[in-house]
Order: structure tokens, then C-alpha cells, then sequence
């Protein structure tokens, strides 16, 4: 079966207020961004006689606003515009990179962060990085606005907490308060198009006296959801980081991480994979 | 209605909004040229620029190509008249059975008028979302190459 248009209604707001109410009508409408993952199942046919609500019209979400303390990245911005934004390539590098392997510049050109988010998959690769950047989601609703924190935005595998009738409208990123070392990393089959095996995100800010002040690490593709490494984190916090200390850390992983094997790899090769690239990136070994 | 740029020429499309891009290109407005692959955005053969940016035409609904310029292979050069790019592709070898051909020419069309930096390694980058079963992609890069260095 392939998808057949003339069965699919389109609702095209104009507005973000426009967008809600139409949503709040037709709850069942599946919200439609750039389109690169609904799309591969509308061709499938398996989307044919649903309500799209296309939200390509809804302009106040395609801004990039560099405010005070940080930047709001208005959902329907692509992964290619963040790639381009010269203060989010100085102050959220991980992010740029992470949008830098997204498929490849078809789908940076068409897909959008709030689909990503939206989508909830577990191998979203912006999500590392925006976990460790401590983003806060903001969706508009019937209700008015919220913010949702990075760590609380995903309830499972392609599920997010929003609540019904709800739209991401941006992703606000605060600036660090202090200067940081930072990695993006996705293991894939090749460097474009692939869905990833594994992928690190982490963040280590130095303290006085050669300890560790904090470190924020985050796996994508080895759970459900995006997972910040809280037991290794809380370890790591005041110590030096010394082989002991950072094998240590590298042990507690576990304790937030549960890869499955699936068709892209194995739990033994994506754990085998991703404790050498967070022993790697504690050592300073990869930049 | 829907009016978008085609190829340089207004137009406007009547149909259901929710057809994709490459199925009115191909069936509304008789352009063959691109070509479906996979169907679900990894292959790159059904690439067009729209506002100058390759996009995979078969994750598009046509209605998203609203107010838009779209620009498809036809835009390029004639059978008589070949484009730089096209020429290149010919002189190097960089089409063989053609399927990817529509799409790594419009890929490369974007990357070549950007008039940054067109060496071996920004084309890998820039094609790599174009996959060819035929060439083992040397060819292509050297047709591009060519073509970026007669800019």
C-alpha cells in the first residue's frame, strides 16, 4: 500500500495560535514539521486517511532569538539553520555538531529540533547535547505555556509527556555560566545517513585545585530515551581525574544505561563502544 | 491552490495538497527527470532545490512547496546545450546506469553555486546523502571537480 493523498485532510494554521486551536478541533491530527519521518510512513501507507496539521505556516516558529542568558531555538528551525547560527556554533558547539549528523543535507535542509524532539526516538541525535546543555522545552497548549527541563520531555521509546492538544513552540538553551570541555560523538555504520549504535554527548567544567568541578554526560541509542549519566556524574564531582577515578565512573554507567540489541548493533557492542569513548573523553583523548 | 516557482516559471497546483512533491513534478507537470529511489530519504535520488537547498522530494508534501522556488534537473542545461556540471559529468564518467544521476546533479548544482569551498573532500561531504550503486562515487567527485573549476 502506498500513501494516497486525496484520503489525507490538511489543516494549515497560519499562526501559533491558529496551530493550537486547530489542534484542539481535531485532536487526532498528527502535527507535521519537516516531515522527514512522517513522511517515510505516510509513503508506506500506513498514515492514509488521518488529519495532518501542518505547521510550515506558523512563522514565530522558525525564529532564532539570541536573548540575555542564552538562546531560543524556535521549533521549526532545521538542523541546517543551526548548523549556520554564528552564536550557536560559539556557545553550543555540541549541538552544531550533533545537527551536523543528522542524515545528511536533504534531511538537515528539511528537518526541524522541535520534530526531533517531537518524534521521540531514541536515537535522536540532537538530544545528547541538548540534555547536557540543560534545554528547556517549550510547548503551547489549550492551558497556555510551559517549560518541560530536557531530562523530563521523553516517557519512552517514540512517547514524550506532552499533554494533549500540545505544540513544542521552542527549545530555550541557557548559556554556562563557567567554561567547559566538551565532545559530540555518533557511532554509526558510515558517517552520513545512519541511525546511530551509540552516541556521547558530555560537558566537564574544571574546579580549583586540578578536581573536577562537574561533569554532565549523556548517552543517546543505549535506552529508551536520551540518559544523563547521573551515578558516574555525582562520582566524578570533586575528584581528580585520575585512571582509577575515571574507570571507576566508567563502571557506574550501567546503573543509568541499558542497551538492547536490535538491528543497528549489540548490547555488548554498543557498552563495549560507548564506556571506551567516555574513558576516552575523561583521559582528554578525544576533542 | 498552491503556487510555487518551477523552474523559474510560476505555477500553481490544484491537486490534493497532501501529494508528494516528486509525484506532481512527475505526473502534473510532466518532469521526468527526477527520479524515486527508496522512498524514505536515504537514497538522494529524488533531490531538488527548493530556495536553492537540495531537499529529497519524496518526504515533501506538495503543500510545504508553497510560495517556494523549486528547481528540478530540467533547469539545468538541454541535450544540445549541456550546463558545466552536466559536462563535466560527461567528460569524467560520472553517470553510469543514471538513476542517481537527477539527484547528484542537483546536490553537486547547490554545492557549486555556493561559491565556498568545492575541493574533493566538500563534495563527499556535500554528496552524502546521494547514494550510487554504479560508479563507486570517484568519477562523480572528478565531474564535479571539473565543473567547479570552469565557475
Amino acid at each position: 500500500m502506498r500513501g494516497d493523498a486525496k484520503s489525507m485532510t490538511v489543516l494549515r494554521p497560519r499562526s501559533a495560535a491558529e496551530a493550537v486551536k486547530s489542534f484542539a478541533k481535531v485532536p487526532a491530527a498528527i502535527p507535521l514539521a519537516g516531515g522527514t519521518d512522517l513522511m517515510v510512513g505516510w509513503n508506506l501507507g500506513i498514515l492514509n486517511g488521518r488529519a495532518i496539521l501542518d505547521l510550515s505556516r506558523v512563522a514565530e516558529w522558525k525564529k532564532i532569538k539570541v536573548v540575555s542568558d542564552g538562546i531560543d531555538i524556535g521549533s521549526l528551525v532545521t538542523h541546517a539553520e543551526i548548523q549556520a547560527h554564528p552564536v550557536i556554533r560559539k556557545r553550543f558547539p555540541l549541538l552544531v555538531a550533533a545537527c551536523g549528523t543528522v542524515g545528511a543535507a536533504q534531511i538537515q535542509n528539511r528537518g526541524t529540533i522541535g520534530g526531533n524532539i517531537a518524534n521521540a526516538s531514541p536515537a535522536g541525535d540532537t538530544f545528547p547535547a541538548l540534555a547536557v546543555y540543560e534545554a528547556t522545552v517549550r510547548v503551547l497548549g489549550p492551558n497556555g505555556r510551559r517549560g518541560v527541563p530536557m531530562n523530563e520531555i521523553f516517557a519512552g521509546v517514540k512517547k514524550t509527556t506532552l499533554k494533549p492538544g500540545e505544540l513544542i513552540e521552542a527549545i530555550f538553551l541557557p548559556y554556562l555560566e563557567k567554561p567547559a570541555r566538551g565532545v559530540f560523538r555518533k557511532v554509526g555504520t558510515r558517517a552520513a545517513q545512519a541511525i546511530s549504535k551509540t552516541m556521547f554527548a558530555g560537558l566537564l567544567f574544571n574546579g580549583k585545585g586540578g578536581v573536577l568541578e562537574e561533569a554532565r554526560l549523556a548517552f543517546g541509542s543505549l535506552a529508551p530515551t536520551v540518559r544523563r549519566l547521573y551515578a558516574a556524574e555525582a562520582f566524578l564531582k570533586g575528584r581528580k581525574l585520575d585512571d582509577k577515578t575515571i574507570s571507576a565512573a566508567a563502571e557506574l554507567m550501567t546503573t543509568d544505561v541499558s542497551p538492547i540489541d536490535d538491528i543497528r548493533s549489540t548490547r555488548d557492542y554498543r557498552l563495549v563502544v560507548s564506556r571506551n569513548l567516555l574513558i576516552a573523553f575523561l583521559k582528554g583523548e578525544v576533542k | 491552490m498552491i503556487k510555487l516557482t518551477l523552474n523559474g516559471k510560476k505555477k500553481s497546483f490544484g491537486g490534493a495538497p497532501f501529494k508528494r512533491l516528486i509525484d506532481a513534478l512527475r505526473e502534473d507537470f510532466a518532469l521526468t527527470g527526477t527520479k524515486e529511489g527508496c522512498g524514505e530519504g536515504e537514497c538522494g535520488a529524488c533531490t531538488v532545490l527548493i530556495d536553492g537547498k537540495p531537499v529529497n522530494s519524496c518526504l515533501i508534501p506538495v503543500c510545504q512547496a508553497e510560495g517556494r522556488k523549486v528547481e528540478t534537473v530540467e533547469s539545468l542545461g538541454t541535450p544540445e546545450k549541456l550546463s558545466k556540471l552536466q559536462a563535466g559529468f560527461l567528460a569524467c564518467g560520472g553517470a553510469q546506469c543514471g538513476i542517481c544521476t537527477p539527484g547528484m546533479l542537483m546536490t553537486a548544482q547547490a554545492h557549486i553555486r555556493t561559491k565556498g569551498k568545492c575541493d574533493d573532500k566538500s563534495i563527499r561531504t556535500a554528496l552524502a546523502g546521494n547514494l550510487c550503486r554504479c560508479t563507486g562515487y570517484q568519477d562523480i567527485v572528478k565531474s564535479v571537480l571539473k565543473a567547479a573549476k570552469g565557475r
